[in-house]
């Protein structure tokens, strides 16, 4: 099927997800969308697969413009998303399941819907039993199910979102040979949503890349990773000249750390970050870089290896007794994982605190809280909820409660979604924290800020840590080389 | 103990049970689209005195179940409303229900208590009400035992073997998977609750029309609560379901029989005997005991067991669903 985007565009308040985008998707091929997190993906797929109206522009499939109601609506007129997290019912058996919404007759035929089904599998070389349910099988059967189901629904266009995150090697190598054959032997549209640059270079003909809401580029593939991740990064600058920063004794140790989970593995990281230090982690998401991250703040068990914090052996302690050791997190979720949305600004300066006394000074509380809104500069009262505060003003927030003084400071994107003076501000606070000692570790999508920021950088790629790049010697092009996974 | 005895007992642990299965099944369509219709206790008490009192005034029992079910019907609309519509908690909305059924028919039905009126017909199956022992047992009853019968087959059936039955339970586990399959979660989450209310309704009927009959203050009070517990106790399957009404009843017959082999102890005791049952069972099932005793057992009867003794409420319940 021959799909035309045509200026599509899509509006949340302010924000422009996809602002004016325009593509053309032949039958036969498969097509890779690549783009960092953020630069509109999910929203343009979600516009083509019936999940969302845009709120401008057209689809033209075979030519005729169509407008979907809804996913089904998206399927029937020959559209089909696979997510990520596979739209099915765990609870179900895997026959219930391909037949829901499957036709409008009252009572199931088991006996063809069961045909049917092994007939589509076997094609592809999927091996599905129909009575087994949903939550036995493994992420790469559930995906061949889904597929499936959309095919036997009449899907011509099929859009696969970061399909391999989670699947074996095996059902990985299964996924990709039936993505050939449909496009190949029956002339259906793919369209490969992936941060895994060596996959979309693997598989894809053609790539299209997203850039902040724009269609920034496209290019036929494979080509050398660089010219991808240029396009999805823009110009990586080099970095303004900065006082350099005398950086005292290592406070964040990590040797021989392992972590081991169902996505991903990652083997032997060995790190050492200094007081007064800022060390950045860079890389596409789902690199491995959040993981360390968390075994570093104690949320996460190391399979292997010793995390030392001051010298002091903390592998086996809680995310709590390493705060209370002096160890600061500001996680990516401002409101989600590091803010309780319904608790007002006082509320949230009493959790904080490290002295845990039964009666609450209220009084003296909101009188500090009102310092450090002051301090902190944040829009806001001491009697505030904490989901009334901007993004910006969230994560002021979040500073002003960090305790002082911080031996170690953790941060995920700490300026993701805040306008260029907030995200200044940020810095401006985190450069006094580094004046005072504190060893200061963040990741960021955002290769400007990592190199801006940075007085050493660890890239990841699938897992696998670079060698520490010391950013005044470090290149735009030895980075994309890593980031591309290319060492 | 003498045989008709014996068989008069279980007659009557059948009849005893059968509102109380047709309660479970209502609130078991209502769930499993997603939605907890917390204001059985409620709903059943004034389905049952305004069944009495039109039955009574018009002298049809067809009328009182009808007046019954519309009852049950509005009490669930107010709870999809609230929640579906205005957001509000399911959970506040139906509990507030449940409290207000109570008090307001005991008001309404102040004028009625301790009255006779009419009563469901007594109608013995030919033929197979003279079977042995399984006649009198099973067939030899009034029509709301045979509709209770019916309903657990139908609601069955419905729930596993039909097209609309997949989107219903798809609508109380995912509702994002079942909108992606063309399922619109919110108006059949309407349906089903009402639906489910209406079956609550005929179930209060079926007390005051009759196996309790007549009405007095608090006539069947708890007895909402007891259908809620069965359900979750009952995996909300409608088979399981009857089968916990059923036990549920026999644990009661058990306590009378007890009752008088030890007159010294007190009644109350006996009365926990139900409830203490139905906590050791819904602490175990679903407990990690249990996924150990499956996986200690033959390869061959893993899966089948699994689904008997494994369960889990349907995973959306409770929780609203907004497109897109």
């Amino acid at each position: 099927m021959h799909v035309e985007l045509r200026d599509i565009r899509k509006y949340f308040g302010h924000v422009k997800a996809n602002d004016g985008i325009s593509m053309v998707l032949e039958p036969g091929k498969i097509y890779a969308l690549v783009g960092e997190n953020g630069a509109g993906k999910s929203t343009l797929m979600k516009i083509l697969s019936g999940y969302q109206p845009p709120t401008g522009g057209e689809i033209l499939l075979d030519g005729r413009p169509v407008e979907f109601h809804s996913p089904a609506d998206a399927l029937a007129k020959g559209v089909g998303m696979l997510y990520q997290d596979p739209l099915d019912m765990p609870p179900f058996r895997v026959i219930d399941n391909y037949l829901l919404g499957r036709d409008s007759r009252v009572r199931l035929n088991y006996k063809d819907a069961r045909t049917e089904l092994e007939n589509l599998a076997q094609r592809y070389n999927f091996h599905i039993d129909p009575n087994a349910t949903i939550d036995s099988l493994s992420m790469g059967e559930r995906q061949q199910l889904e597929l499936v189901r959309l095919l036997a629904g009449g899907a011509q266009v099929l859009i696969l979102d970061e399909p391999t995150t989670g699947i074996s090697a095996e059902q990985k190598e299964i996924l990709f040979e039936s993505m050939r054959k449909m496009t190949r032997e029956e002339g259906k549209t793919v369209i490969l949503v992936s941060h895994k640059l060596e996959e979309v270079q693997e598989l894809c003909l053609y790539a299209y890349v997203l850039r902040r809401g724009r269609l920034e580029g496209e290019q036929e593939l494979p080509c050398l990773n660089e010219a991808l991740v240029e396009m999805m990064f823009g110009q990586v600058p080099q970095r303004t000249r900065r006082p350099a920063f005398a950086v005292g004794e290592p406070v964040l140790e990590l040797q021989d750390v392992s972590i081991e989970s169902y996505q991903l593995n990652i083997p032997n990281i060995n790190l050492s970050v200094r007081a007064g230090e800022i060390f950045g982690f860079a890389g596409l998401e789902g690199s491995g870089q959040r993981q360390v991250m968390q075994v570093c703040s104690g949320l996460l068990s190391p399979t292997g290896g010793r995390v030392r914090l001051n010298g002091e052996d903390v592998t086996g302690w809680s995310f709590h007794r390493r705060q209370r050791d002096g160890m600061g997190y500001v996680p990516a979720g401002r409101l989600e994982e590091g803010l309780v949305a319904g608790l007002t600004l006082t509320e949230h300066l009493v959790l904080a605190r490290p002295d845990k006394k039964f009666f609450v000074d209220w009084k003296a509380n909101q009188v500090e809280m009102g310092e450090r809104i002051s301090t902190y500069q944040i829009v806001g009262r001491p009697e505030t909820t904490a989901d009334a505060l901007s993004g910006g003003n969230q994560q002021r927030l979040l500073f002003s409660l960090l305790n002082t003084p911080l031996k170690l400071l953790l941060l995920e994107h700490p300026t993701r979604g805040l306008d260029v003076r907030s995200a200044d501000y940020t810095w401006q606070l985190l450069y006094k924290r580094r004046e005072h000692g504190t060893a200061i570790l963040f990741i960021s999508a955002d290769l400007d800020e990592i190199i801006e920021h940075s007085d050493r950088i660890a890239v990841f790629s699938g897992g696998v840590m670079s060698r520490v790049l010391d950013t005044q010697s470090t290149t735009a092009e030895e980075l994309g080389h890593l980031i591309g996974g290319q060492a | 103990m003498e045989n008709a005895q014996l068989i008069a007992v279980l007659a009557s642990i059948i009849l005893q049970a059968s509102p109380l299965i047709i309660a479970v099944c209502g609130e078991i369509l209502t769930e499993r689209s997603g939605v907890v219709n917390l204001s059985l206790d409620g709903t059943m008490l004034m389905a049952a005195m305004t069944a009495f009192v039109v039955g009574l005034k018009t002298d049809n029992i067809w009328l009182g179940f009808a007046a019954a079910a519309v009852i049950g019907a509005i009490f669930a609309a107010i709870v999809a409303l609230g929640s579906i519509r205005l957001g509000q908690s399911q959970v506040a909305v139906g509990f507030v229900l449940a409290l207000l059924g109570d008090d307001l028919s005991a008001f309404l039905g102040q004028n009625y208590t301790r009255m006779r009126g009419v009563s469901v017909p007594h109608y013995g199956i030919p033929v197979l009400k003279d079977i042995p022992v399984v006649g009198p047992i099973l067939f030899d009853h009034d029509v709301v035992v045979y509709f209770a019968m019916a309903l657990i087959v139908v609601t069955w059936w419905w729930l596993n073997r039909t097209q609309p039955g997949l989107k219903l339970r798809g609508s109380g586990e995912r509702p994002t998977a079942a909108f992606a399959r063309g399922v619109d979660v919110n108006r059949l989450r309407y349906l089903y609750t009402i639906l489910g209310g209406a079956l609550v309704g005929i179930a209060g009927a079926a007390f005051s029309l009759d196996v309790k009959i007549g009405w007095s203050d608090g006539h069947i009070r708890g007895t909402g609560w007891i259908a809620l517990a069965i359900v979750i106790f009952g995996g909300w399957s409608p088979i399981r379901g009857a089968f916990g009404a059923l036990l549920f009843g026999a644990t009661k017959a058990l306590a009378t029989v007890l009752q008088r082999a030890f007159p010294e102890v007190s009644v109350v005791a006996f009365n926990s005997i139900p409830w203490i049952l139905m906590i050791l069972v819904l602490l175990a099932v679903g407990s990690d005991y249990t996924e150990r005793f499956i996986n200690a057992m033959p390869r061959g009867w893993q899966r089948p067991l699994r689904r008997v003794l494994r369960v889990s409420p349907p995973m959306a319940l409770g929780t609203p669903f907004h497109e897109g």
